[in-house]
């Protein structure tokens, strides 16, 4: 049974000049221990598709699928308050930018703190050692006082680390990290980067990776989905995906990598490419 | 945080020169004098009238005159009714508590009015809800303060007799006054009725004084927290299985209470000025009355040192308000 079990899904927005699709019939898997990463450029879906199995997005959004499950439990039949007692615990999600993903008007620790709070029966000390563990387990120093500071007086990557730790709060079966080292310097990408493989590994989660790096997905992903404008366009282990690309897009994404450019000059995905020869060419 | 509030009273002592002279000018550019109107309909010789101008002061040049004001101000002196000859301060404390107990209650019936309506507007957004709040917030905010007043006495003192036209309590009762608010005194006094009297004259005032405000703070929550609701930590605080409940009244209300916060330290001012308006309506014996019975009278000192006063209490609220941004936003405390 895989953890996370997605078939045919279709989100649409209505907007003023009626509605739009945003994903459209995307079906994936992930299981246990599994890290799955999911590229595209930006719109094609990757974040609004995650966002639709958690239920996180806003009213004007219409969500179907075939299957939404997780663990075996299908997600469409539940309740909200159900579906509340799941996400934050069983699934969690970190996002691209860790210092607008937290509440400035709250200090790091009580928002770590809340989670437990939620999920769990722990008392306020039990709560706040849990914290401070927390805090050494993703590498930040001076956990005790770090737990009183505002996000604002911390950096962006103090900042992922502590929505690393208040995600993995409650032993997540399942982390989705939407983009998490966009908004993030080079080197400070690397560390969270080998943060996270190192706790996924040690933990055992199902991993799902959104980003739109390809250096990324090689680095860090057992199987990858290619999405373009909210539909797949080709699944393949890392490997494959990289040695033997069958999707046409796939292809041209890989040419636009810096390190494969020939005579000095990167191609544009999609100069040589129309959306009918994209989707044609996808492989499902 | 020394610092911050010294320097919050240095920028005081400009605003309070700038008010000085607008309430010392202004008054003067009503046309007649204090001892006109006292004389009344009785005819004054020329003679008589320049012998009171002169012992009243009023016949020196405007400069020394108010720079003997200023003077007056320092040692916190605010001079004395012409008409009364009662000392303006003493007027002013004794007025105050009235004028305080009807702000008081209209700003409570406001902020406990407008927050909610405005959450509600916000997360229902585009529901008939917010149509309703809306509608109703645009309407309130539109109103003459003294139309809607005569409307509501009307309607509630004249045509369904529920409510007493004017006064802050039942002629029936008499005690003591002990803190100056009646809502308190009535309690002291043990009086049976005494406090569902005092409550009975003080709702139309207050529903009349807070229409403004309540509109006003209903529309900045909503917009607030509209642009709140769509920030990257709702959307985390969602994720982390919260429920809406604490999503919106913890993580989204607290953010943009910073708003609104200083949109109710503004409309004390409003709510004072709007005093005057309903204290007139209802014959309430605060500031706002006295005010303006001393502009029709042209109390010279009264207008003068009441508009002094008025401001001092406007700017220690938004003093007071400045500090508040500090406890609800930790980016300006540290």
């Amino acid at each position: 049974m895989s953890l996370l079990e997605i078939e045919n899904l279709v989100v649409e927005f209505q907007t003023a000049s009626g509605p739009f699709r945003a994903v459209d019939g995307v079906s994936l898997k992930v299981d246990e221990g599994e890290v799955l990463a999911i590229v595209g450029e930006s719109g094609s879906g990757k974040s609004v598709s995650m966002l639709a199995a958690m239920g996180l997005l806003p009213w004007t959004a219409k969500v179907t699928a075939d299957k939404l499950l997780f663990n075996g439990r299908d997600m469409q039949k539940m309740s909200d308050a159900d579906r509340r007692k799941i996400i934050g615990r069983e699934i969690s999600m970190i996002f691209q930018e860790p210092v607008a993903s937290l509440n400035p008007c709250f200090t790091v620790g009580y928002q770590i703190e809340e989670v437990l709070r939620v999920h769990t029966d722990l008392n306020r000390k039990a709560r706040r050692d849990r914290a401070i563990e927390l805090f050494q387990l993703v590498g930040i120093p001076n956990p005790e006082e770090r737990l009183g500071h505002f996000p604002h007086q911390m950096s962006g990557g103090q900042c992922q680390r502590v929505m690393i730790a208040t995600a993995l709060a409650c032993n997540p079966k399942l982390l989705i990290a939407d983009e998490p080292t966009t908004a993030l310097d080079v080197t400070i990408q690397k560390q969270i980067l080998d943060l996270l493989m190192k706790l996924q590994a040690e933990h055992g989660m199902g991993l799902i990776m959104i980003t739109h790096d390809m250096g990324v997905v090689a680095e860090t992903a057992d199987r990858v989905i290619v999405q373009y404008k909210g539909r797949k366009i080709e699944e393949a282990d890392v490997l494959s995906l990289f040695q033997n690309p069958r999707s046409v897009y796939t292809k041209a994404l890989l040419s636009a990598l810096p390190e494969n450019a020939v005579g000095g000059r990167l191609p544009t995905i999609t100069e040589n490419l129309t959306d009918q020869q994209i989707f044609e060419g996808a492989v499902r | 945080m020394l610092r911050f509030i010294l320097g919050r009273l240095a920028v005081l002592i400009p605003t309070f020169l700038g008010v000085s002279l607008i309430a010392f000018s202004f008054i003067r550019l009503l046309p007649g004098d204090p001892v006109m109107l006292m004389s009344g309909e009785r005819v004054m010789s020329p003679e008589r009238h320049a012998e009171l101008m002169n012992q009243l002061g009023l016949d020196r040049p405007m400069y020394i005159q108010y720079f003997d004001y200023l003077g007056g101000l320092v040692t916190g002196d605010f001079g004395s009714s012409i008409v009364t000859k009662r000392p303006v301060l003493d007027d002013f404390l004794q007025l105050f508590p009235a004028t305080l107990e009807l702000s008081l209650c209209a700003i409570i019936v406001a902020v406990c009015l407008g927050i909610p309506a405005g959450v509600l507007a916000a997360v229902k957004r585009g529901s008939w809800i917010d149509q309703t709040v809306m509608g109703a917030a645009l309407i309130g905010y539109s109103m003459p303060i003294f139309w809607w007043g005569l409307l509501l006495i009307i309607f509630f003192s004249g045509y369904l007799g529920w409510t007493p036209v004017s006064g802050r309590i039942s002629l029936m009762y008499f005690f003591p006054q002990v803190t100056g608010f009646m809502l308190i005194d009535s309690l002291l006094s043990g009086q049976a009725g005494a406090f569902k009297s005092a409550v009975t004259y003080l709702i139309l005032p207050t529903i009349v004084l807070a229409t403004i405000p309540l509109a006003v703070i209903a529309r900045q929550t909503r917009s607030a927290m509209l642009e709140v609701l769509g920030e990257d930590y709702v959307r985390t605080a969602r994720s982390k299985g919260l429920a809406p409940l604490r999503v919106v009244g913890i993580h989204a209300l607290r953010n943009a209470m910073i708003p609104v916060i200083t949109t109710i330290g503004l409309q004390v001012g409003v709510l004072l000025a709007g005093a005057i308006l309903t204290e007139t309506i209802f014959s309430w014996p605060g500031i706002g009355k006295w005010m303006v019975d001393s502009v029709f009278k042209r109390d010279y000192a009264v207008v003068q040192g009441g508009l002094m006063l008025i401001a001092g209490v406007i700017m220690l609220v938004n003093l007071i308000v400045d500090l508040l941004y500090g406890f609800i936003n930790p980016r300006i405390r540290h």
